[in-house]
């Protein structure tokens, strides 16, 4: 007989069963299953007293760098900073080195994951080489596992290309991602355009650059009938876009990332460039729109848009310098400050960062329900700890949140009932 | 920097000019100090009253520029520095496209670094000298009605100059088409105008910038002609300012476009003293780094 798990004593917050309560969870043959009323023999069994038991953590925008930049990151390490970070899954974006444009670089990507600590699920390219000009083979990426098809970091820009991408994806029941970004608004800029930009000397990035092309989207999305999400949402204006589209009934869904709800384009002074990404952070109003949004449900999760770099592209001139930071082993805890903040509810934030991106991807998880699969992410509320380059499992040490004295942490990650990641 | 150790340099300044003045131009002050002028862009200008002043001074200069560094061989600019850090100079002066590049500079090189222009952010040095020229004419900044006319969003002369004039207590007032106004310019604690008449009325100062032709990739005004009509400072514009108004422009001047050659060559221009006091400027200022005190800000632009 399979070796039974019990994790005893803990606060089980299950939104999708409507459960928030101090129980057991029985895990055996990778499946949760009913609790019974003798413990086996085997059973390996964790008290958890004052810890949290959640349906394994999901995030649905990762940068994983391999094929091709493994300098960066590879499979393997960005894999073991989302276990450390409580994830049990991960969406890999497609622009590596070949693009994941073909069931080829997906069938590669997933090979490499196997037997790595979290599931891996690779987004395919929208155009071929991520070049806006004709479709990648979703069908046959779609054989081989991809589970979304984007282009992001190098956003669709021909608004017929996407409507033909959003028309083709849905005959195939792929979700598209949206990097929403007008170009020509956006060129050449570095950081959000305001006065920190002005008093800084950089070029701004002003925010229509993104809540046009939300918008685009919004409009594509009702013409065409696809899902469509919208990655890394940053403005204010974005945030109206998006409201306004749901309750015309639209499908759409978005994400918001924890540097868009924690900094502000402040962080950008001393011309940090661990404060660089694309889009760059906001002001405190867009930061406060964010919240707000997370709590009333115009944001749908939580991701972190994890863009592992090395010295090579941020120890330069800002304006020079590579865009994105990691965010794997932060987001958890930067999460929960917005539950101790009373920004949103516990349960809240198991929906951003767990149910709703299973079901935004339409992969397993997002429950603790007998049967389901047991990816199952353990949070300790209160561990405290400093988050360090050494110590940070991802390749990049690209973070603005290095140094940074955070609270509260995934002390275990549970995949198929496996330990990947387990502190004491 | 604060408004004393604006005045600090200034006062220093003032006790080097002399020696511009006199038939042997050169006192022994920085004798065997290394200055190395790091020009990642070209700069004719500022780059010669840089050495001028080394030069006068009696120190060693060394000059790169982008085309005779490693720069263009694919070289960071943290290696390039590294290098020259090597070489042990005492001062580094950096002219950059980058904004920030000096900070950066800072952080990875032991060498007192001088901003001598860094992307659309700041010029110190040139900052300076036009509060020295202006300290010659009137005596004060403070109460001051000072215009600042032209692309202001690209133009580090007015990053530093809207620092330091207000620090000195004026008030200053910017003026241009819209394209070429800053984001939240408002918020710098200066009157945005949307007539360039509004600015020059009443004003002690008339600041004429210098439009980059080469940024005009950007379509941020129809024409230089156009520009000259609306904004360009003439005799008949400059009938709004004040009887003693000084006019002045960083250089080098687009005659006839931000500029009118009269106004330019006329009796109200300082053009010409801005250079000379660029020169004591720069003196103090590597003075102030290597032999007498430091101040924090000429560290890394400020
Ligand atoms: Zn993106
Ligand atoms: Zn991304």
């Amino acid at each position: 007989m399979e070796k039974t798990m019990v994790l005893q004593q803990c606060r089980v917050i299950d939104p999708a069963n409507d459960r928030d309560a101090i129980g057991d969870i029985w895990v055996r043959a990778g499946k949760i299953v009913a609790a019974e009323t003798t413990l086996p023999e085997n059973a390996e069994v964790y008290n958890l007293t004052g810890k949290w038991v959640v349906p394994g953590l999901i995030d649905i925008h990762v940068h994983l760098r391999e094929p091709g930049q493994e300098y960066k990151e590879s499979i393997e390490t960005g894999t073991n900073a989302a276990a450390a970070g409580g994830f049990t899954a991960v969406a890999c974006m497609p622009n590596t080195s070949p693009v994941n444009d073909n069931a080829t670089v997906t069938r590669y990507i997933l090979e490499k994951a196997a037997p790595c600590r979290a599931r891996v699920y690779p987004v395919g390219a929208i155009s071929k080489s991520s070049k806006g000009e004709g479709l990648a083979e979703f069908g046959e990426m779609k054989q081989a596992g991809i589970v979304a098809v984007t282009d992001d970091g190098m956003p669709v820009l021909d608004s017929q290309l996407m409507r033909r991408a959003m028309e083709y994806a849905k005959s195939h029941k792929l979700l598209v991602m949206s990097h929403s970004e007008e170009a020509a608004l956006s060129r050449n800029g570095c950081m959000n355009e305001g006065l920190t930009a002005t008093r800084l000397g950089l070029r701004g990035i002003p925010a229509a650059a993104e809540s046009i092309m939300v918008f685009r989207e919004a409009a594509l999305a009702e013409l065409t009938g696809a899902h469509v999400h919208i990655a890394h949402v940053s403005t204010k204006e974005s945030l109206a876009v998006i409201s306004m589209a749901k309750s015309r009934g639209v499908k759409l869904t978005a994400e918001t990332a924890p540097h868009y709800f924690t900094l502000t384009d402040e962080a950008v002074v001393g011309y940090d460039t661990h404060a660089k990404m694309n889009p760059p952070l906001r002001s405190e109003e867009d930061r406060q729109a964010i919240l707000a949004a997370l709590a009333d449900g115009t944001l749908d999760a939580i991701a972190t848009d994890h863009a592992p770099h090395s010295v090579l592209e941020k120890n330069v001139e800002f304006n020079e310098a590579a865009n994105g930071i990691t965010g794997l082993e932060t987001a958890l805890s930067l999460s929960l400050a917005l539950v101790r903040e009373g920004v949103i509810s516990e349960k809240r934030m198991v929906e951003l960062m767990s149910v709703a991106p299973a079901r935004i991807l339409g992969v397993p998880g997002g429950s603790l329900a007998e049967g389901e699969v047991a990816d199952i992410t353990v949070i300790d509320p209160d561990a405290e700890f400093t988050f360090t380059a050494e110590e940070s499992k991802s390749k990049g040490k690209n973070s603005p949140f290095i140094g940074w004295r955070l609270k509260g942490r995934a002390v275990m990650t549970l995949v198929s009932g496996r330990v990947q990641h387990h502190i004491e | 920097m604060t408004a004393d150790d604006i005045l600090h340099v200034i006062n220093t300044a003032r006790s080097f000019k002399e020696i511009s003045a006199r038939p042997i131009k050169k006192v022994p002050t920085l004798r065997g100090k290394t200055i190395i002028n790091f020009f990642f862009e070209p700069s004719t200008r500022t780059r010669l009253s840089f050495e001028v002043a080394a030069k006068r001074m009696s120190a060693d200069t060394f000059n790169i520029s982008a085309s005779t560094s490693s720069a263009t061989k694919g070289e960071t600019l943290i290696d390039t520095a590294r290098n020259l850090q090597a070489m042990a100079p005492d001062v580094i002066i950096i002219r950059h496209s980058s904004s920030g590049a000096p900070q950066l500079l800072a952080k990875n090189v032991d060498a007192a670094i001088i901003n001598a222009g860094d992307g659309t952010h700041e010029h110190p040095s040139q900052g300076l000298l036009d509060i020295m020229t202006i300290l010659e004419h009137k005596g004060s900044l403070e109460g001051l009605k000072i215009a600042i006319v032209g692309d202001i969003a690209h133009s580090r002369v007015a990053g530093s100059d809207i620092i330091g004039f207000n620090r000195l207590g004026a008030n200053v007032h910017l003026a241009g088409p819209a394209t070429f106004m800053p984001a939240d310019a408002d918020q710098l604690g200066v009157t945005v105008c949307e007539d360039v008449r509004d600015a020059v009325r009443d004003a002690d100062v008339v600041m004429a910038l210098r439009i980059q032709k080469e940024r005009q990739k950007d379509p941020l005004i129809p024409s230089l002609r156009e520009y000259s009509t609306f904004y360009g400072i003439n005799n008949k514009m400059l009938q709004l300012a004040k009887d003693d108004v000084v006019v002045m422009h960083p250089g080098p001047i687009n005659r006839g476009v931000e500029m009118s050659p009269d106004v330019a060559d006329g009796k109200r221009s300082v053009i010409l003293e801005q250079v000379t006091n660029g020169v004591a400027v720069r003196m103090a200022l590597l003075y102030l780094v290597m032999g007498g005190e430091k101040t924090d800000d000429e560290q890394g632009g400020r």
